[in-house]
């Protein structure tokens, strides 16, 4: 947590009401997003009861469960829901662009827009995540045979899982996100999880403060959670007579027609608030003018799309239950370039962001009081254009001379720290010597070289390219970290489970321990036993 | 009756304390720098009640589909007197289960539905005798499950007794506490709050176990710190055991226990006259809640009952934010102290200056650029 943030937060309890800490939207916005409102059966594993789920405000498809422990009924819902969602993912792969590859020798196509998918919370996305792992190993054949479009949307579900993790997509995003990226409430980071509780703060309703309004957005009687997990008195008050009514019926069409009448009703009631909620949102952000480097991240996902489904299209086999040693130290870095690169460009893109960096010292803003612009350095082989400008700033500079730095208004500009000379007033004068940006020759082109006058916002972040790191190809995988992988097919997903320990103590050291204290983590003896296409998988 | 014991029973009001099981006992390690809540768990004060009346309910409900499943599964478990449970555990161990194992269920003749202390004392005994005379003698004998039996702590000077879910296994010299959940562990990972929670409850067994032993002149160490999750696999009810290491959840348990024992210390800060009596006038209650010190974070939401009415009454403090905001905030303890030093309005204490300067350069810098300057 930034001090600038929290002091937004302290900001927004003392007003009543959310305070802003981005002044541009930091991520895409598709103009048809769909929205998806999940509700999960509470005990059970990953068990869908209910989602409102559409592109538009007007336009929520409610599907339902009636009896979630059944498994055809589980299957008859990722059905429907596949129904919905692969149209919408094919609804974006009509037109692409060609995009110049190995530096214009070649040549590779994207599709011009991408499908984006917007949950209430990251609790959504989890369900989600493991909804897409339920169903992607599933078969359109064999003993337990589901519609074929089952594993298709199990595929696509764990696609936009995995987007999710890349910092700065855009593909699939949690509502409460979304909005405490671009504004801080006056409550915590837990209670920021209930997007209730946070549009509460962000727009409450007339004649409450942000506080009151969250409160009162707590009282599950008053305003349903937003899922996936149900209120419990719900459940025990209103859903289990609803769905023990529905069973009842049995083979009383009448019965069973009115039954079914009710669990909708009921279920309508939970999710509508949370749709018309997530519509708000949207609008929220909506209104934000989108950040400068926002269209290039898209372009990243639209890139991710339209490679997943060629993949598809191409009979490619699901994603692997985890990822292989190469695999997952490839993915693991390219989180992390991500990451960095977002968090660099959030700055650059936005004012308030770049505060945060000026107030630990990364940055800072300065005046132009001299300038040289014609300056060549010639005391290397050849004659080099190297202008100096000196800066004069008040804000406290941490960075030591020979350090670079960039300006936000020329990012591919260069500007070395050449002196450092405190001046009167606690201001701090910086002679700067500048390459690249200003063409090939020895003159600078106007405006390449900033002016007496002009000011700056100086930083050590780089918004530059940052090279891949070099891994072994898959098949070399060394012994010491599992040798290469087996193909990811059908069979091996499904087959009898690992051995004894193997591989379970690092997944779950890393999954179960993490941030718990619980030492060691869980290793798991999986029972080698019927898989998970087995009717043991009936719940009982 | 003590003199302490008399005072507890006066906070409490006019109503036997308030019984726990490993779910309290576990909630208890969950803020332990917190005064308000040890002197209330120790008088054994029925705080959903008090939540109630002083206005802020609590919700920790439980919804009857995770009961039933719950209930399903560990059926499902221990059945066949518990032949499938022993192999799942011996395998996860490592060890070799020679031959089917003994089933003793100590708490088969209440069972099921009848939770009344009256069979207490009785079962209490017998799960004494059972478990003390089946203490490990080496590695070779045979493997012995007990179910349900009935453990005892003492919590506050108090006599506490446990009506655990659990089994205790006998195997390859050591007992082990097994738990059956019904969370599932999906690709070898579970929910990291689940496991984290039946962690120290499991954790509370193993002290029960532990010290039911000693009393009875064994080797407490008899009783391992590893104890058995059995939890359903992936999206199937196939169960499936995982090892937990509960060492460090036992020393965290051991010290909320011992502060609680040492009850005199905590009372000696408490105002005379201070009441947690559900029975007491509302007023009365808030403001005598108020009197003893509390140490409100987001994390009491989800860990105590009292926790609507701590946060309301700490709305203005830093703290409320979350420590991380706190202490981005110089550590500052007041919303309106922060934001008097961000704005300039004066400079603090002395040992402030440096929290002071942060926040004027903070909040310049956010005016600054909320306000389009510099372009
Ligand atoms: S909710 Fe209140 S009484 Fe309970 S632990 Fe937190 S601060 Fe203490």
């Amino acid at each position: 947590m930034s001090t600038l943030r929290a002091l937004a937060k302290a900001q927004a309890l003392a007003a009543g009401v959310a305070q802003p800490v981005a002044t541009v939207r930091h991520l895409h916005l598709s103009p048809r997003p769909l929205v998806l409102v999940p509700l999960a059966m509470a005990g059970e594993a990953n068990a869908p009861l209910a989602a409102l789920v559409g592109t538009a405000p007007g336009d929520a498809r409610l599907l339902i469960v009636p009896q979630p422990r059944n498994r055809d009924q589980r299957f008859a819902f990722a059905a429907e829901l596949a129904g919905i969602v692969l149209p919408y993912l094919d609804s974006f792969r009509g037109v692409s662009e060609a995009v110049a590859v190995d530096r214009g020798r070649d040549v590779r196509y994207r599709y011009v827009d991408a499908p984006q998918l917007l949950l209430p919370n990251p609790g959504g996305l989890a369900f989600l995540r493991l909804f897409g792992r339920s169903t992607r190993f599933r078969r359109p054949d064999g003993e337990y045979p589901v519609h074929p479009s089952v594993p298709l949307l199990g595929r696509w579900l764990t696609f936009f899982a995995e987007r999710a993790e890349h910092p700065g997509s855009s593909a699939l995003l949690a509502m409460t996100e979304a909005l405490t990226l671009h504004w801080a409430t006056g409550q915590s980071a837990v209670e920021d999880l209930h997007l209730p509780a946070v549009l509460g703060w962000l727009d409450p309703p007339p004649g409450l403060d942000g506080a009151r309004a969250a409160a009162r957005a707590e009282d599950p009687a008053v305003c349903p959670p937003a899922g996936p997990a149900t209120d419990p008195e719900f459940d025990n008050k209103v859903l289990a007579p609803a769905i023990a009514a529905y069973t009842d019926a049995a083979d009383d069409e009448t019965a069973r027609r009115s039954a079914y009448a009710e669990l909708e009703l009921a279920l309508r009631g939970q999710l509508a608030p949370t749709w018309e909620l997530m519509w708000r949102g949207v609008g929220l952000l909506a209104a934000l003018p989108p950040g400068a480097r926002v269209e290039g991240r898209w372009a990243g996902d639209r890139d991710a799309f339209t490679s997943h489904a060629e993949h598809v299209d191409a009979g490619g086999g699901p994603q692997p239950r985890r990822d292989g040693a190469v695999a997952a130290a490839v993915r693991l870095h390219r989180l992390e370039r991500a990451g960095t690169s977002y968090a660099v460009q959030r700055a650059y893109d936005d004012p308030l962001v770049m505060a945060e960096h000026r107030l630990t010292g990364e940055a800072f803003v300065a005046d132009v009081t001299l300038a040289d612009p014609r300056r060549v350095d010639d005391t290397g082989k050849r004659p080099v254009l190297r202008p100096r400008i000196q800066v004069v700033t008040t804000e406290p500079v941490a960075v030591p001379v020979g350090a670079t730095l960039y300006s936000t208004a020329r990012p591919g500009q260069k500007a070395k720290v050449v002196f450092l000379t405190p001046a009167a007033d606690g201001k701090t004068e910086v002679v700067l010597e500048l390459s690249g940006g200003m063409g090939r020759g020895l003159t600078a082109p106007p405006g390449t070289v900033p002016e007496v006058g002009e000011r700056l916002s100086l930083t050590t972040l780089s918004d530059a390219f940052l090279p891949a790191g070099a891994f072994p190809d898959p098949a070399e995988t060394p012994w010491t970290h599992g040798g290469p992988p087996a193909a990811a097919t059908f069979d091996q997903a499904l087959g009898p489970a690992d051995p004894p320990g193997a591989g379970a103590g690092a997944g779950a050291g890393a999954g179960v321990g993490a941030g718990v204290g619980v030492g060691a983590g869980v290793a798991s003896t999986p029972v080698v036993g019927p898989s998970d296409g087995d009717p043991a998988e009936d719940w009982a | 009756m003590t003199s302490t014991a008399q005072r507890l029973a006066e906070i409490r009001g006019d109503v036997p304390p308030r019984r726990h099981n490993a779910r309290t006992i576990a909630a208890l390690t969950g803020n332990p720098g917190c005064a308000r809540r040890a002197v209330l768990d120790s008088a054994g004060v029925d705080k959903p009640k008090l939540a109630e009346r002083v206005g802020f309910p609590a919700r920790f409900g439980q919804s009857r589909f995770a009961i039933t499943r719950g209930n399903t599964f560990e059926a499902q478990v221990k059945a066949d007197g518990g032949a499938e449970l022993l192999r799942l555990v011996a395998e996860r161990l490592g060890v070799d289960p020679g031959g089917p194992a003994t089933w003793t269920d100590l708490g088969a003749d209440d069972r099921p539905g009848q939770s009344g202390q009256s069979g207490q004392p009785d079962r209490s005994a017998r799960s004494r005798a059972a478990l003390a005379a089946a203490a490990p003698t080496g590695a070779g004998e045979q493997a012995a499950l007990f179910d349900h039996p009935l453990l005892g702590l003492d919590v506050a000077g108090q006599r506490v007794h446990l009506e655990p879910d659990l089994v205790a296994a006998r195997l390859a010299g050591r007992f082990h506490v097994v738990e059956v959940k019904s969370f599932p562990v999906i690709d070898g990972q579970a929910d990291p709050g689940k496991v984290a929670a039946a962690a120290i409850q499991s954790a509370v067994y193993v002290l029960a176990l532990r010290e039911l032993l000693a009393a009875e002149g064994h080797d407490p160490e008899l009783v391992s710190s590893d104890v058995l999750l059995v939890c359903p696999r992936d999206f199937a009810n196939q169960p499936v055991a995982s090892l937990v290491d509960v060492r460090k959840q036992l020393l965290v348990l051991r010290r909320q226990l011992d502060r609680m024992a040492r009850i005199d210390d905590l009372l000696a800060g408490v105002p005379a006259g201070f009441t947690a009596d559900p029975a007491a006038d509302p007023a009365d209650l808030r403001r005598s809640l108020l009197s003893v010190p509390a140490r409100y974070a987001p994390d009491c939401l989800a860990a105590c009952e009292l926790a609507y009415f701590c946060r309301h009454a700490t709305r203005a403090e830093t703290a409320t934010l979350g420590r991380p905001v706190r202490e981005a905030l110089g550590g500052v303890a007041t919303v309106a102290e922060a934001l008097a030093l961000a704005g300039g309005e004066h400079s603090g204490q002395p040992e402030q200056a440096e929290a002071a300067a942060l926040l004027r350069a903070a909040a310049r810098l956010r005016a600054d650029a909320l306000a389009g300057r510099p372009a």
